[in-house]
């Protein structure tokens, strides 16, 4: 019932260890936030979790994450795009620091960001004669979340690039395709699903993000406060309960994102192979 | 848990040094954040003391982190022998949720144990340009004050505490509230932590006034190399008294009563209070504070317990969620 | 043929441009600065700092850590991806979005349910305590998040690629009559080997950077749980500013060596890596 019938092995193995790690690692742990919450009853739930103050920091979280990770989105095609297909000098150095964000813990980045934006930074100082402030405003918050986010995007684009041969574009510039046409009609089909999973990555991270955010953010209240930080805010006041509820908002929020994506990508797939 | 830290170390690769003769004793000693520097040279006086005394060789494990984070751990079941943390009210709930030490624990040790303290003071940019000398300076409209968030950060409960502590006193108890709101309006970043709130303050340039512990404001002028930044003494400031105490069911577990209640005991003798004096924490000891009175400038000091009726009932009225603190920003943005 | 499938170079340079200055500006100015930090107070501040008996034994953690993490992710990597893009079966966006979910789940909250699962108070902390097994606040707490937080890296950088590869060679495979272990070992690694090899960068870069879960189930505990960004976050708590950028510049040096050892095998392997665009 599950499956088509094909010659390669290895379903039973493969996927049961799938579902089994899955399991034991995510699934059962993230119970616990669930079975928590559902300790506080649904009008706890709803002052915790639904107040006016928690709904602006969820739209700050989630409205910053889709800005960040649609920037990385486009400047990190780019960016794949120019590491796989074109030489220049000191390219290795710039494939090496693609992966930094990842590499550096989340407060130093934040540290080091802040450090650059604020008004007296290298980039601060810029900025702030235009009349755009950056660090201690949601738009710090952008900020943290782009540097954040893109690695995902250049990492996942860029194997599917590599391979995608020549032969392809080469037959359709052979039809008299246009560079521009064989780009839109050939290669950017081609590297869509990897760019929709980039975007989706990217944009999960930055939603629970904690670390680089608060030094950049100004904490502010109704203003720069991320949805992460009144977990922490529950928890000190141990009210763990409190916790998990915003926890678990923003963790169905996020899956229901993560999950449009995925069947949007499904079905793209299904409808290029008909 | 020994078994499992034993192994594990191993597999790190880190061979513990096992001395010879008598067996050797290892306390863990759970607390806040700036205090490393202090219990590395309390716990080297302390071993060296010890084994003098007793011939028992003790190695002190230390774990720092913000206040609250470090009680909650130990709550989960981080075994410490010892807790050194910012505010009574962390301890309280260790006593209160996990019972792992009884509620009255203050009472055990002198000074409401806390054998070292510290007060509220301001930070201000060199020259003291805005001119700011005392509380009242600070609601002033276009002063820039720089203070972490109270509801993430315990150590930033002092602060908000010892501004509601000034306004009772010089303008009654009606006004506080209104006082309070003036200054939080006069906060233009509100970090998670106080380390945060320095950082905006020293390296990024923001505000005008950093609210801080005396010791951490002095820990702040020492990185940034002393000449850039003046410290100010208000009038009236919050005794800030970070406790300390046994965690008696763990310290039972591991047979280390005696030593943990010992190391404790320690801080209050003169050789401890020297340490402790040098570290920018105000020593309790007598002799000790009159050597360091220079760099203590004398300030009148109300307490959590006198003036707002203990941690429970100050952390219900102002911190807790829907909290006068909550009230201050809602009302801001109606 | 090459300038048929190729742009101008008018064009070329100008994404060459864009990219460079999007990567400066988002990358290189944060990691000048934190060298700039590491040594604002000279070499000598940055090298006392680094050459510390607790930075050390953070540093040995952080190795075990990643050293036990990421093989663990790659195996699932492996086993997901395989499950995924060789054979249909329903519900496969739900699974795809399952493993992606960690990712999305804030770091506080991911150290957060370990607590609530091992912890004294949690379901299973009184049992644990009873027989006298540490997970939380120990070793096997601060791996098991880390497991967590890298989860998705290897899956999610395969699944893409061998959708975009297909089945058929490995269907060739199968009908000259290889094995199913012979098919992956000669067939599909080579295939997706790169891919791999970015999985695996990505986690372990994220496996020893990690900071926010680490820190809920660390305990803290100088020289035997701390890992190199909580050792980071202790220098700056206490107002250590150099050594806390001196050890973090060390920290992404070292995530970063790997990507040496992948330069060097892209270079030894530039003919074959020439070949794979089939």
């Amino acid at each position: 019932m599950f499956r088509q019938r094909t010659i390669i092995p290895g379903f039973g193995l493969t996927f049961g260890f799938t579902v089994f790690y899955l399991c034991i690692i995510v699934l059962i742990p993230l119970s616990a936030i669930f079975i928590k919450t559902a300790g506080l009853g649904w009008d706890g739930y709803v002052a915790v979790a639904l107040s006016r103050r928690a709904l602006l920091a969820y739209r700050l979280s989630f409205g910053a994450a889709a800005i960040a990770a649609a920037i990385n989105s486009v400047f990190g095609l780019i960016v794949a795009w120019v590491l796989v297909r074109y030489d220049f000098p000191g390219k290795r150095v710039v494939s090496a620091l693609v992966d930094l964000p990842f590499a550096l813990p989340t407060a130093v980045a934040g540290i080091a960001l802040t450090a650059l934006y604020a008004p007296n930074g290298w980039l601060g100082e810029l900025l702030t004669p235009l009349g755009i402030k950056v660090a201690f405003e949601p738009l710090g918050v952008v900020v943290a979340l782009t540097f954040i986010g893109l690695p995902f995007v250049v990492r996942t684009v860029e194997p599917v690039l590599a391979d995608l041969g020549h032969d392809v574009e080469e037959a359709a510039a052979s039809l008299g395709a246009g560079r521009r046409q064989t780009f839109t009609r050939v290669i950017l089909p081609a590297i869509l699903p990897s760019l929709a999973t980039g975007f989706a990555l990217a944009f999960a991270r930055g939603v629970g993000e904690y670390g680089s955010v608060i030094f950049i953010a100004g904490n502010l209240p109704y203003r720069s406060e991320i949805a992460p930080l009144l977990i922490v805010q529950q928890l000190e006041q141990y009210n763990y309960a409190g916790a998990t509820a915003i926890a678990a908002t923003m963790l169905m929020a996020s899956f229901a994102v993560l999950l449009a994506i995925n069947l949007l990508q499904a079905w793209d797939r299904k409808r290029m192979a008909a | 848990m020994r078994a499992i830290l034993g192994l594990t170390m191993l597999l790190a690769g880190t061979a513990m040094a096992a001395p010879v003769g008598a067996a050797p004793v290892t306390l863990l000693n759970v607390s806040y954040d700036p205090t490393r520097e202090l219990y590395k040279d309390i716990d080297a006086a302390f071993a060296k003391d010890w084994q003098a005394k007793t011939g028992d060789v003790v190695t002190i494990n230390q774990s720092h982190g913000g206040s609250g984070k470090q009680a909650r751990s130990v709550i989960d079941g981080l075994e410490a022998d010892v807790v050194t943390l910012a505010l009574a009210y962390d301890i309280d709930e260790i006593a209160e949720r996990a019972k792992l030490l009884p509620a009255a624990w203050q009472k055990r040790l002198p000074n409401n144990s806390t054998p070292y303290y510290s007060t509220i003071v301001f930070l201000v940019r060199k020259g003291n340009p805005k001119g700011i000398h005392d509380w009242n300076d600070l609601v002033k409209p276009g002063i820039a004050v720089i203070t972490p968030n109270p509801k993430s950060s315990g150590g930033a409960r002092w602060n908000y505490l010892a501004a509601w502590g000034y306004a009772t006193k010089t303008l009654g108890a009606a006004k506080a509230k209104d006082f309070v709101t003036k200054l939080y309006h006069n906060v233009p970043v509100l970090d998670s932590g106080a380390r945060g709130s320095t950082t905006t303050f020293v390296e990024r340039g923001q505000g005008d006034v950093l609210l801080a512990w005396e010791n951490e404001a002095y820990l702040a002028t020492h990185e940034a190399g002393g000449d850039k930044f003046e410290i100010i003494t208000p009038s009236v400031s919050v005794l800030a008294e970070p406790p300390v105490a046994v965690v008696d069911k763990n310290a039972a577990k591991h047979g280390t009563a005696k030593v943990a209640e010992a190391y404790l005991r320690y801080l209050y003798t003169p050789a401890a209070q020297e340490i402790i004096a040098k570290d920018f924490y105000r020593p309790r000891d007598p002799a000790v504070a009159a050597k360091y009175a220079a760099a203590f400038k004398p300030v009148q000091m109300f307490t959590i317990d006198r003036n707002f009726g203990g941690w429970t009932k100050t952390q219900a009225v102002h911190f807790a969620d829907g909290g006068v603190f909550d009230q201050i920003f809602e009302a801001a943005k109606r | 043929m090459k300038g048929s499938v190729s742009e101008p170079a008018w064009v070329r340079w100008a994404l060459i441009g864009v990219a460079l200055a999007f990567l400066v500006l988002n990358l290189a100015l944060p990691l000048a600065a934190v060298f700039a930090g590491a040594f604002a107070k000279g070499v000598a501040a940055f090298r006392t700092a680094v050459d510390e008996k607790d930075a050390l034994a953070a540093m040995r953690l952080t190795l075990l850590v990643a050293g036990i993490a990421v093989p663990l992710n790659i195996v699932f990597g492996l086993a997901a991806s395989w499950a995924i893009t060789k054979f249909d079966f329903r519900y496969k966006s739900v699974l795809i979005s399952l493993i992606d979910l960690p990712l999305s789940v804030s770091p506080v909250v991911s150290g957060l349910i370990y607590v609530l699962l091992f912890g004294l108070q949690g379901w299973l902390g009184p049992w644990l305590r009873a027989h006298d097994i540490q997970i939380v606040f120990a070793v096997p707490g601060i791996v098991l998040a880390t497991v967590f937080v890298t989860f998705p890296f290897v899956a999610r950088e395969l699944i893409p690629l061998m959708q975009e590869q297909g089945r058929t060679d490995e269907e060739a495979a199968r009908s000259l009559g290889a094995s199913g272990l012979q098919t992956f070992w000669h067939v599909t690694l080579p295939n997706i080997r790169w891919g791999l090899l970015y999985g695996v960068l990505l986690c372990n870069a994220r496996a020893m950077g990690e900071f926010g879960a680490v820190s809920v189930v660390s305990g803290h505990i100088r020289g035997l749980t701390n890992t190199l960004p909580l050792h980071i976050e202790i220098l700056y708590n206490e107002y250590n500013y150099v050594a806390a950028f001196a050890v973090a510049s060390l920290l992404a040096g070292l995530a970063l060596v790997t990507l040496v050892a992948k330069s060097v095998l892209e270079w030894r392997f530039r003919d074959q890596l020439a070949g794979t665009g089939h």
